[in-house]
């Protein structure tokens, strides 16, 4: 579903990835892993174009759309959950949630997406019409993944969902991000937490500075001795 | 009823309407001079509502606002005035002082796009007085501008035969040139007023608002934040050039003096002191702060000579003295202005600011 190619990412002169190549296939959650700095984001970035690479491909259900302005990214149907959540602080969560599907105008099925995300997430239907500014870290997590998922997307970007949330709200999260997936929701998971990443994906990638050094299925990876001692803490 | 309603409902707006209606009379009886403060209140309501589209609306903070009012002003100035010979009517005017000045807000929009907060500051900072001096200079080779003269005998606002400088009889009833004014100026400020809240609760508005509170996520879904952002320059710049040729009609003279950065600061804190975002703090913070100079102006040398028999200390420097103490205490005990939204007010409840 999404295919990436020969990514080049570099802020001035520093190279932040060099010539990366992976791809999700739909229906996958996939993990990309790695400390911090090693390109993690920028990756993400890139593909949402929120960033311009330097170099190489990225093509999106057969459509390239390395090119593409980044506000056309989402009518593709890929959604992205910002680094540091990017939940707009002085809006309710109900505007929040409705701002996710500013580029639909079929009410009706808004609707209809705004009772799944409640779904999912219960908590924020409490919070309604708090301001965003004004819930919890774990919360406002809940929100960006509910904005994203407000717009009906094909493909969700994560990036760094446990960033800073005490442990219990960091299950709670995942164990969402499962459920979306089970729904048949394809990810792409970004994660410094490797061990949540690759227990909650089918396969995953290792990416060292701006390169990726492993691949595999999270499975093996989690069994793999060289993750192990590098990621794992073992 | 509640604090707003009570302004939509129909004896709410005929006694609103009844008020702008008495106020110029009212004023009169101080003088004219009073009157004249009024039309600048109502301009500076204008374009205090201009900037709130680019500052408050969108986030953009413009510290050179007052270009556009420049370029509005010579437009006409140049236009309307013996100067080159010209006198164009009012309906080709005004739409080209606005066009030009929603020209050069897109200038100045398109090669600040990335920037943002002080640094965008500093940017329209520049701009703003890149048009003064410009304004300033362009006497030679070709005296364009007339340099720091300025233009004199600008020609009144008119509407064929009706000019609304010196008096006139209608139904009996004797209006100054001033007095005119006002109510032109009442009817442009209830337009600007009406674009204002249809902005902010379209879609355009609600664009801005992402932009404002988070750039990233507002291209994440989907937003198309460089035309926006442009969108907003050029219809607050657009406003500034409006209210620019009607002051240059009002005044009769303009010179690159009016439009010094000053100005442009304090359009900005009549946005922030008002209540950044919100219509009716806007409009209260353009009118305290148009009206509160000009009342301490005539107020307190009397005060002095009334307390302690003598001048102690010369009346205009207090004047400035006690305008900028009040806005340092105004924005002390009210962070997000005299009259903040409702949102903004929760959320330094909320917050425990």
């Amino acid at each position: 579903m999404l295919e990436v190619t020969g990514l080049h990412v570099a802020y001035g002169g520093i190279q932040a990835v060099r010539s990366i190549t992976f791809h999700v296939n739909e229906g996958e959650t996939v993990a990309l892993i790695g400390a911090n700095g090693a390109g993690k984001t920028s990756t993400l970035k890139a593909i949402s174009r929120v960033l311009d690479a330097v170099g190489g491909d990225v093509h999106f259900c057969g459509e390239k759309i390395s090119h593409s302005a980044p506000h056309d990214i989402i009518r593709k149907g890929i959604a992205l959950v910002p680094e540091g959540r990017g939940v707009f602080p002085r809006l309710s969560v109900l505007e929040n949630l409705h701002m996710g599907a500013f580029i639909r105008d079929d009410a009706a099925g808004v609707a209809a997406d705004l009772q799944k995300v409640y779904g999912y997430f219960p908590r924020l239907k409490e919070r309604e019409a708090q301001l965003a500014g004004t819930l919890s870290g774990g919360e406002q997590q809940m929100l960006a993944i509910g904005r994203a998922l407000m717009s009906r997307p094909k493909m969700l970007l994560l990036d760094e969902p446990s960033m800073g949330l005490a442990p219990i709200m960091v299950q709670k999260i995942f164990e969402v991000i499962r459920a979306v997936a089970a729904d048949g929701m394809t990810i792409l998971l970004i994660e410094q937490n490797a061990r949540l990443a690759l227990q909650s994906s089918q396969r995953g990638y290792v990416m060292e500075s701006g390169e990726i050094t492993f691949n595999g299925d999270s499975a093996m990876l989690l069994d793999d001795p060289k993750v192990r001692a590098a990621y794992l803490g073992e | 009823m509640k604090k707003g309603q009570f302004f939509r409902s129909m004896p709410g707006i005929g006694l609103a309407a009844a008020l702008l209606i008495a106020l110029p009379f009212v004023a009169a009886l101080g003088g004219q001079a009073w009157v004249r403060i009024l039309d600048f209140a109502i301009l500076y309501v204008f374009l205090a509502l201009g900037l709130n589209i680019v500052v408050g609306l969108a986030g953009l903070l413009d510290l050179g606002y007052i270009a556009f009012y420049a370029v509005g002003a010579y437009t006409w100035a140049l236009l309307a005035s013996p100067h080159f010979g010209l006198h164009w009517p009012i309906w080709a005017i005004l739409p080209l002082g606005a066009g030009l000045a929603c020209f050069a807000g897109v200038l100045l929009g398109s090669p600040t796009l990335k920037l943002r907060g002080d640094y965008l500051a500093i940017v329209t900072l520049g701009f703003g007085e890149i048009v003064r001096i410009f304004l300033n200079n362009l006497n030679a080779p070709i005296n364009v501008t007339n340099g720091p003269q300025g233009i004199t005998l600008i020609d009144p606002v008119s509407f064929g035969a009706f000019k609304f400088s010196g008096a006139t009889q209608i139904l009996g009833v004797s209006l100054s040139g001033p007095q005119k004014y006002y109510f032109l100026l009442v009817a442009l400020a209830i337009l600007v007023i009406i674009i204002n809240v249809r902005l902010q609760n379209s879609r355009v508005g609600r664009a801005w608002q992402a932009i404002r509170e988070d750039e990233i996520a507002a291209k994440a879904i989907g937003i198309n934040t460089r035309n926006l952002k442009l969108l907003a320059f050029a219809m607050g710049a657009s406003f500034g050039g409006v209210a620019g040729g009607i002051f240059s009609a009002m005044q009769g003279f303009v010179s690159p003096e009016s439009f010094s950065l000053i100005e442009s600061i304090m359009i900005l804190a009549m946005v922030v002191l008002g209540g950044m975002g919100h219509i009716p703090g806007v409009i209260l913070g353009a009118v305290l702060l148009t009206v509160l100079p000009e009342v301490l102006r005539y107020g307190v040398g009397p005060l002095q000579m009334a307390v302690f028999g003598k001048m102690l200390v010369d009346p205009e420097s207090l004047r400035m003295l006690i305008f900028g103490l009040a806005l340092v205490l105004v924005m002390r005990f009210k962070p997000a202005g005299l009259w903040p939204s409702p949102e903004r007010q929760r959320e330094l409840q909320e917050t425990g600011k």
